[in-house]
């Protein structure tokens, strides 16, 4: 499997760090209360299809990104540098 | 007072060569990591060009011949063979802390791509193209320096490792093609 790092260009799986879904990314607010917190930690989707998963190009370039995958075919459709995402 | 006799990180253990390819240290005595702060790539770029001849480098490139500057991680970079002015930039003095060895060869490419997973040929990766990748187990740099050099840099704390791996994967490379003979 090759990742399109926005920086580096497809490299390697072996490069990557793989971290979970993207809903990592939409942190909850302190007093979001113990329900939106229980979805956020714990809850996931499995899904047959396309996916947003975080990636850490660990042995590369040291970026977050957040690659577009799809479950059912493999296609990696896409990949954005996570890197100032929510400010 | 004392004299200390200074030791390169490959020490002894260099040069070597195995087949068509051989393994040469090369010391650079000056090499300073640079981190522009937020917003300030294009000043610190500014800044280096005015007093060493070369700005900042793009994601995975080296520039300069005499004085290098080495993309080295997102918004990072190494300013080798010069001392490095006052930027707006961490800025964090690593000369002695990199092995880089220099594998030269007919067959330089194929050695490396036992060891990496990068996309080493001529086509993709060309002369000036620098890559941060694995070597090996270990976390490094390569950079291609010509038709067929490259030059492979880790951690100096790595040195030995590094050097056993490229000998290695250099052997098994030089005992194939001898066996196929
Ligand atoms: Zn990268």
């Amino acid at each position: 499997m090759r990742l399109p790092c926005p920086l580096c260009g497809e490299r390697d799986r072996r490069e990557f760090y793989y971290q979970g879904h993207a809903t990592m990314l939409d942190r909850p607010a302190r007093d979001a209360g113990i329900d939106a917190w229980d979805d956020y930690l714990h809850n996931r989707d499995n899904i047959a299809g396309e996916v947003e998963d975080l990636w850490h190009h660990e042995a590369g370039c040291g970026a977050w990104i957040k690659v577009t995958r799809n479950t059912v075919t493999h296609e990696v459709s896409g990949a954005k540098l996570v890197n100032g995402a929510r400010k | 007072m004392v004299k200390l006799i200074a030791n390169t990180p490959c020490g002894d253990l260099l040069p070597r060569a195995i087949g068509t390819v051989s393994l040469d240290e090369v010391i650079v005595d000056q090499i300073t990591f640079v981190a522009p702060f937020n917003g300030q790539q294009k000043a610190v770029s500014d800044a280096l060009k005015a007093a060493i001849g070369i700005g900042f480098p793009a994601p995975n490139r080296c520039i300069g011949t005499g004085p290098r500057a080495m993309w080295c991680g997102m918004g990072q970079a190494l300013v080798m063979g010069a001392s490095c002015p006052d930027l707006a930039a961490q800025c964090v003095d690593q000369s002695d802390a990199w092995a880089i060895v220099k594998v030269h060869g007919v067959d330089a490419a194929a050695v490396l791509a036992r060891l990496t997973p990068l996309d080493l040929r001529a086509s993709e990766f060309k002369r000036g193209h620098t890559a941060r990748t694995l070597i090996g187990h270990m976390t490094g740099g390569i950079t291609r320096s010509g038709a067929q050099s490259f030059e492979v840099m880790v951690m100096r704390s790595m040195a030995a490792t590094l050097v056993h791996e490229l000998t290695q994967a250099a052997e098994n490379m030089h005992g194939r093609e001898t066996s196929l003979r």
